[in-house]
């Protein structure tokens, strides 16, 4: 009743297509793993739709969020100008990173420079989006996650399932058996609050004692150099309180121009992720301890990654990727997430959201058939606050996956086309020129109904579950020209 | 900025990137739809709508008595068993507490951190503070760290104990935002909390206690705590 094994030493950042189809048959073979995702995300569903009673409101609210996302993207080079410009002044040292590479390079650099061995991590997607935590490994360092979730999930020696609530996958028994037999001098209970307990006792001890924190940021805001972090746990506002140096990752997305822009995102996000008024903790960080303060961290480091963003937002049609607050909403309603669950997708972000960001920072090549893996009922972009057009974008990305010469006029998504198979591209150009010229179409119509007995009973992957698709007797045209005729 | 060669290069090729198609403007949005639209409310409104928020996210709110704060944080401190309370470097003398002959044992924020690790992680039950404000839409309490305050008092012993003058809540966030002006001058860490620390990460199951305090109690004054 475990989940797909994933070897947590090799970088899934780099595996995602090839699999996707085997992980999730894995899952959806499993009664267990199946039962739990379903009342996971029908837990979360009911407590979203309980903090949006009024649809006029909630509609008003998205609307507001929407505006907030596409005008700071609208302007966000010079934003990020103005944010670092601020966080300097403040005396927060921003770098950044182009690719994981670098990334993993600044900040195992800090982290020499501080003399650290050792980070204590609050919850940031984007560190394991550039496999942070491999990367400090293989250069003798480590990194111990903090979120209860990911703590689990980090002793399990596996990945997070779910954006917001890493191990959902994992029953409570299952994290018993895990922590008797992962954590010294430790007895199995499947106690809910003494298993909490003893994470947090076995955490705090690091929080003491490690020199390097790390953190996530919700938002960045341009005007104050602030950068704002979500959460309950408290483990966020322990990794950027207690240890010597605090570094921040984030990608280049997340600035916003001013404070007041941050109330309305803030609302959408916990509603929709936790169904959450507001989280236990908001934290608004805009510098390092000062002469006379008596804690914080003596040193604060943002580092901005690009990975695949830049690519998005030159695209028209994509920027509105980047509008995303990482709510969690999308995959939460998504009838494929709810079956298969978050580690079948190989990717950092799973469901809806991955599938239409992960081409942007792997290339179509591996993640073309991800975004083929949708219904397209249009749930994820229902739900979504900040109305990105999710199921557009997927038909969009198959398209740019499978599509032929390059076009001149846009700049080329990476991997584009690299799906495209011979035998299906000659079906669709046949196909068109078919619909193209009457003579054709007709002579088609006519053999396809006349000698309709010849359509094959075996159609590949469509007869597997389905009855063969046979053509009619006669087609539209001749029905309706026999109807007139009467 | 400290940039490494690397990073410069590395930050020129991304605002290159971003610049390499002119993206119109949108115009500023203006920020005005709001979940409660409560409006304006007279305090004992905002007061009610503050304590059962805060008393949904399992924080405990108390009114204190008519013998004074005090009185009513030693009560706390003797039902809740607190032996050591932590106070802030400093209080405005006409709020200050010690000495004391009956509550527990009281310390004070009076040195860096590091110094003080050992009884702030191990030793002390309770950390004291002074709320700067509060919002009642979300039940939260607004904490500024600064030199007399330290923020770690509000986050690592067990029990949080906050004064809060009911006087200074705002009826929702953009209020609070636009009220206190933190725009022109954010203080080091400006902190919201609402509630005790938790978290629901085994199965959906709501625990207390995470990383930060297990419980969180507010008592309100009317009374200036500047
Ligand atoms: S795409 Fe929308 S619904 Fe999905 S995580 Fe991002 S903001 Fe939330």
């Amino acid at each position: 009743m475990s989940a797909p094994q994933v070897n947590s030493t090799q970088p899934m950042h780099f595996m995602p297509g090839p699999g996707f189809r085997s992980r999730s048959k894995e899952v959806l073979d499993n009664p267990f793993l199946r039962q739990s995702f379903r009342g996971a995300m029908d837990f979360l569903m009911q407590k979203r739709a309980a903090q949006f009673p009024d649809p006029a409101n909630l509609e008003a609210l998205r609307s507001q969020g929407e505006a907030i996302r596409k005008y700071s993207l609208s302007r966000l080079p010079d934003l990020l100008e103005q944010l670092e410009a601020n966080l300097t002044r403040n005396g927060i040292q921003v770098h950044w990173a182009e690719n994981p590479e670098q990334a993993q390079d600044i900040i195992a650099g800090l982290m020499e420079k501080a003399q650290a061995p050792l980070m204590v991590k609050g919850k940031s997607m984007v560190s394991e989006e550039v496999e942070l935590n491999h990367a400090l490994i293989a250069r003798g360092m480590d990194a111990l996650e903090s979120d209860m979730g990911e703590y689990i999930v980090q002793l399990a020696g596996e990945r997070p399932s779910h954006i917001i609530m890493p191990a959902i996958h994992k029953t409570k028994e299952e994290i018993a058996r895990l922590f008797a037999e992962k954590v010294p001098g430790v007895d199995y209970t499947d106690s809910v609050d003494e298993l909490i307990q003893i994470g947090r006792r076995v955490l705090r001890e690091k929080f003491r004692e490690t020199k390097v924190g790390l953190s996530g940021v919700n938002f960045a805001v341009a005007e104050t150099g602030t950068l704002c972090l979500v959460e309950n746990e408290g483990n966020g506002r322990m990794c950027t309180t207690v240890p010597d140096m605090h570094i921040a990752i984030t990608g280049i997305e997340k600035v916003v121009e001013k404070l007041e822009h941050v109330p309305p995102l803030l609302a959408l996000l916990t509603r929709s992720a936790t169904g959450q008024a507001v989280t236990t903790y908001f934290n608004w960080i805009s510098s390092p301890r000062k002469a006379h303060e008596l804690d914080g961290p003596k040193e604060v480091h943002l580092v901005l990654v690009d990975n695949g963003r830049t690519q998005a937002y030159a695209r028209e049609d994509f920027r509105s990727t980047l509008q995303c607050i990482r709510c969690g909403a999308c995959m939460n309603h998504c009838p494929v997430y709810t079956r298969i669950g978050g580690l079948a997708y190989g990717t950092t972000y799973p469901g809806p959201i991955g599938k239409i960001i992960s081409p942007h920072m792997l290339g179509l090549e591996g993640t073309g058939e991800l975004v083929t893996a949708s219904s397209l009922c249009g749930a994820c972009g229902e739900v979504c606050p900040v109305r990105i057009p999710i199921p557009e974008l997927l038909i969009d990305l198959r398209a740019r996956s499978q599509s032929g010469g390059p076009d001149p006029f846009t700049p080329q998504l990476k991997g584009e086309g690299s799906n495209r198979k011979p035998f299906m591209a000659l079906a669709f150009s046949l196909w068109s020129l078919l619909y193209r010229s009457p003579g054709l179409y007709r002579l088609f119509a006519w053999s396809a109904t006349r000698f309709r007995a010849l359509a094959p009973r075996n159609q590949g992957a469509w007869t597997r579950t389905r009855t063969p698709l046979i053509p009619a007797k006669k087609s539209l045209h001749e029905l309706v020209r026999e109807r007139r005729n009467q | 900025m400290s940039a490494t060669p690397q990073t410069s290069s590395a930050r020129a090729n991304i605002l290159a990137r971003l610049r390499s198609k002119p993206v119109p403007p949108l115009p500023q949005p203006t920020v005005q739809v709001w979940t409660s639209q409560m409006g304006d409310q007279p305090v004992e409104v905002l007061r009610q709508s503050l304590k059962s928020n805060l008393e949904a996210a399992h924080a405990e709110v108390i009114q204190a008595g008519p013998e004074g704060w005090r009185a009513t944080l030693q009560k706390v401190c003797q039902d809740q068993g607190i032996k050591t309370l932590m106070l802030p470097r400093s209080l405005p003398p006409t709020l200050d507490i010690a000495p004391w002959d009956q509550g527990p044992a009281l310390s004070r924020f009076d040195q860096p951190m590091e110094t003080l690790k050992d009884s702030l992680f191990n030793q002390v039950d309770a950390g004291f503070t002074l709320a700067e404000c509060a919002i009642a839409d979300t039940g939260t309490l607004v904490l500024l760290s600064s030199p007399e305050q330290p923020r770690s008092l509000s986050l690592v012993p067990p029990v949080h104990i906050c004064l809060l003058d009911v006087r200074r809540l705002h009826t929702d966030m953009p209020t609070a935002l636009a009220r206190e002006q933190w725009a022109s001058a954010m203080p080091t860490n400006l902190i919201f909390v609402s509630g005790p620390s938790k978290t629901a990460d085994i199965q959906q199951t709501l625990a207390y206690g995470a990383h930060g305090p297990k419980s969180l109690i507010v008592i309100l004054v009317e009374e200036d705590l500047q």
